[in-house]
């Protein structure tokens, strides 16, 4: 009688590589306490497909070029350690605003404001997800979802699955005043997740501000639906501690004669990476997105990305995308822009401008601006400089009497102005400016 | 007094001479103009005493009341009482003229061991200066000469001095893109500074800034060193003259 040997069946090098992907990939989730049930359970799942079928980025995906995705990887965040210095300096306090607070990502109604403001709804995620019917339901995930195309966003995908608190915001009219929303830190090894979403009706306005420090590992997400003439203000100001890791990620939709401004500061943090996906549909609306960045490697080994996509679907709109960073003692700076611009958007006006101020040669500047387009009566344009300081600049104010150190620090906020230009708001403007002339007075002194 | 005695300078970069031998001194309250084709280190001169980086002095000495202004920084410079006005002011976007301005005036303060002015009290003095100086309320408010034109631009280095009150005026070719009304009020703010205290060095190429700012001695400069000195009516010669005849004469 003779035997058949059966060969074993061979394993191909990208089937292993698939493999391990989806290993590491049901270990981060398997770390994670996820949420189920609720009106988001739907867009939930969907999200999970769709992140099944991206898995985690890897350092050789184009998108991931600049920026080393593991710190986001990696099944648990590094427990930080205490920093007093990194404890966040209050921000807008003297405001008429609507204050929600948010410990490691979770809702804190004791130290939260009345949420009942005229004009608009604020919910919170973990609170309203119990109902089986939501206004939000419709948008939940799916403003991400869409902007998973022509590029892959796998960490978006993963907020939509893992969130378990956030606003929901829906905008009826011109609230009084700005709402706020207060990040604080309690656990020093919390694995953050958040995630709003935004539906601005038609006519109707709102500013809304977020500060502070979330978790060691933060994830955050905005879904922001614009009607035709809504108007919609995001300005952050993020102080993460020297040791700890944030992605964020906002996608918006602006429709006819919509504004959508953002603007992001942000200071330290080990790992940084703001994404921004503006997909503009109606005509006559208007997009910005600003940032500026400070690092200080000496502190911390600094990387902070930008990375926006603006889409452009219809006519005549208007976007600007300004980011500016300063970088010192071997910081690394990341910014990769888009401007696409659809057939038929024609009379777009798109601008980007990206410059990073290098105050020493250990710190280095990587940018990719793009743009792609296929109307053929458009103005766009797109600029990137890396420079340093001004020398003329600099001994026009020692002249006078300013000493380096405080010279260095004006010409870093004139460098700036651009930036803090796209706050529509003077008064937010000029506090913002308030806290980034402290905190670089604070660095100048060490 | 300012006492420059044979300073001889060099351009880091190109490694070249600029001045080679300067020797000048101005008395308390005395004003001194500077003439000169161009190319015969005027400016240098001024960046030099102010203490601007590229230039290496090879030789001599500057003091100001008998400071050794060479082994100090631009802003200690200016705190001993040294003031350069500058032939272009830079544009500082972003930073406001009066938190410019009164970081500046504290800081000098400070750096003399004297108190700091408080917000009141400065906006009363800058507003009562800005006055006299026909400077709008709105230019104090903008950022640092952000969108002046050149006569505004030259008013608010004047203004600056007027708070700053320097003992030693250094004026780099301020007549350079003036019209004849901005120069009339520039020399204006100048002569209502002037006082047996403080002292300025004039640099110009024409006479014409001359007749508003009547000087008390003029110095013809000429490849790095001073060739001849004299009354007001040696920039008048140099008017109708132009700088051959003199500069052939000084060898």
């Amino acid at each position: 009688m003779s035997e058949t040997a059966v060969k074993p069946k061979e394993v191909t090098p990208q089937a292993r590589t698939a493999s391990k992907a989806s290993d590491a990939l049901d270990a981060r989730l398997a770390a994670l306490s996820l949420p189920t049930g609720g009106f988001t359970a739907a867009a939930r799942r969907e999200a999970l497909t769709r992140l099944r079928d991206m898995g985690l980025p890897g350092p050789r995906d184009e998108y991931w070029r600049y920026t080393d995705p593991r710190p986001f990887n990696a099944v648990s965040p590094k427990t930080l350690e205490f920093d007093p210095e990194a404890a966040d300096s209050p921000l807008f306090t003297d405001l008429d605003r609507l204050t929600l607070v948010f410990v490691d990502g979770v809702f804190d109604a004791a130290s939260s404001d009345d949420l009942a403001l005229d004009g608009i709804t604020i919910e919170t995620l973990a609170n309203a997800d119990a109902n089986a019917e939501h206004w939000a339901a419709d948008l939940y995930g799916s403003l991400e979802a869409a902007g998973q195309s022509p590029v892959r966003r796998p960490f978006a995908a993963l907020n939509t699955v893992a969130a378990r608190d956030g606003v929901l915001i829906h905008v009826t009219g011109k609230p009084g005043k700005p709402v706020h929303i207060i990040h604080r830190r309690a656990d020093e090894a919390a694995d953050v997740h958040w995630h709003h979403v935004i539906r601005v009706e038609t006519g109707a306005e709102l500013t809304l501000l977020e500060t502070g420090m979330t978790g060691a590992r933060a994830n955050g997400v905005v879904e922001a639906d614009l009607a035709r003439g809504a108007k919609l203000h995001l300005i952050s100001s993020k102080r993460a501690d020297h040791q700890a890791v944030g992605l964020s990620h906002i996608f918006a939709r602006v429709d006819a004669e919509a504004q959508f401004k953002s603007f992001a500061l942000s200071v330290n943090g080990t790992v940084m990476r703001n994404e921004g996906i503006i997909d503009i549909i109606g005509d006559d609306a208007v997009a910005h997105i600003a940032a500026a960045a400070l690092g200080d490697g000496h502190v911390g080994a600094f990387h902070h990305d930008d990375t926006v996509f603006v889409t452009h679907r219809a006519e005549r709109c208007e976007s600007r995308q300004v980011f500016k960073k300063v970088l010192k003692n071997g910081a690394t700076g990341v910014f990769q822009g888009k401007i696409l611009v659809k057939p038929g958007a024609q009379k777009t006006d798109g601008y980007q401008i990206s410059q990073a101020l290098l105050l020493d040669e250990a710190s280095q500047f990587l940018a990719k601006p793009e743009l792609e387009i296929y109307a053929d009566d458009v103005k766009c344009s797109h600029g990137s400089t890396t420079g340093a300081i001004d020398e003329t600049a600099l001994f026009y104010l020692r002249s006078r009497g300013v000493p380096y150190e405080r010279a260095i620090v004006f010409l870093v906020l004139s460098f700036l102005a651009d930036a803090l230009e796209e706050i529509e708001d003077e008064v937010l403007r000029e506090q913002i400016n308030d806290r980034l002339e402290a905190w670089l007075t604070l660095r100048a002194k060490q | 007094m300012l006492k420059i005695d044979n300073l001889h300078v060099k351009l880091e970069e190109e490694d070249k001479q600029i001045l080679k031998g300067l020797s000048l001194e101005v008395p308390n309250g005395q004003v001194h103009a500077i003439m000169g084709p161009n190319g015969s280190g005027k400016s240098t001169l001024s960046y030099v005493l102010s203490g601007r980086d590229g230039y290496e002095v090879t030789e001599g000495s500057a003091t100001l009341e008998g400071a050794d202004l060479l082994d100090m920084d631009p802003e200690e410079r200016a705190a001993a009482g040294l003031f350069l006005a500058f032939q272009y002011p830079v544009e500082i976007p972003g930073v406001g003229n009066m938190t410019f301005l009164r970081t500046a005036v504290n800081a000098q303060r400070k750096a003399r061991g004297e108190e700091e002015m408080s917000s009141g009290e400065f906006l009363k003095v800058v507003r009562a200066k800005a006055k006299d100086l026909k400077i709008d309320a709105d230019m104090l408010k903008r950022p640092v000469n952000v969108g002046f034109s050149g006569g505004e631009k030259k008013r608010n280095e004047i203004l600056q001095m007027a708070m700053l009150e320097p003992r030693m005026c250094i004026m780099d070719e301020t007549d350079s893109g003036l019209d004849v009304d901005a120069m009339r009020l520039v020399s204006d703010g100048v002569n209502a500074l002037r006082n047996e205290n403080r002292s300025f060095l004039v640099i110009t190429h024409y006479q014409r800034l001359l007749n508003h700012i009547q000087p008390d001695v003029v110095h013809i400069m000429s490849n790095g060193r001073i060739v001849k000195s004299g009354g007001p009516e040696l920039a008048l010669q140099v008017e109708e003259e132009g700088y051959g005849d003199l500069l052939a004469e000084a060898g």
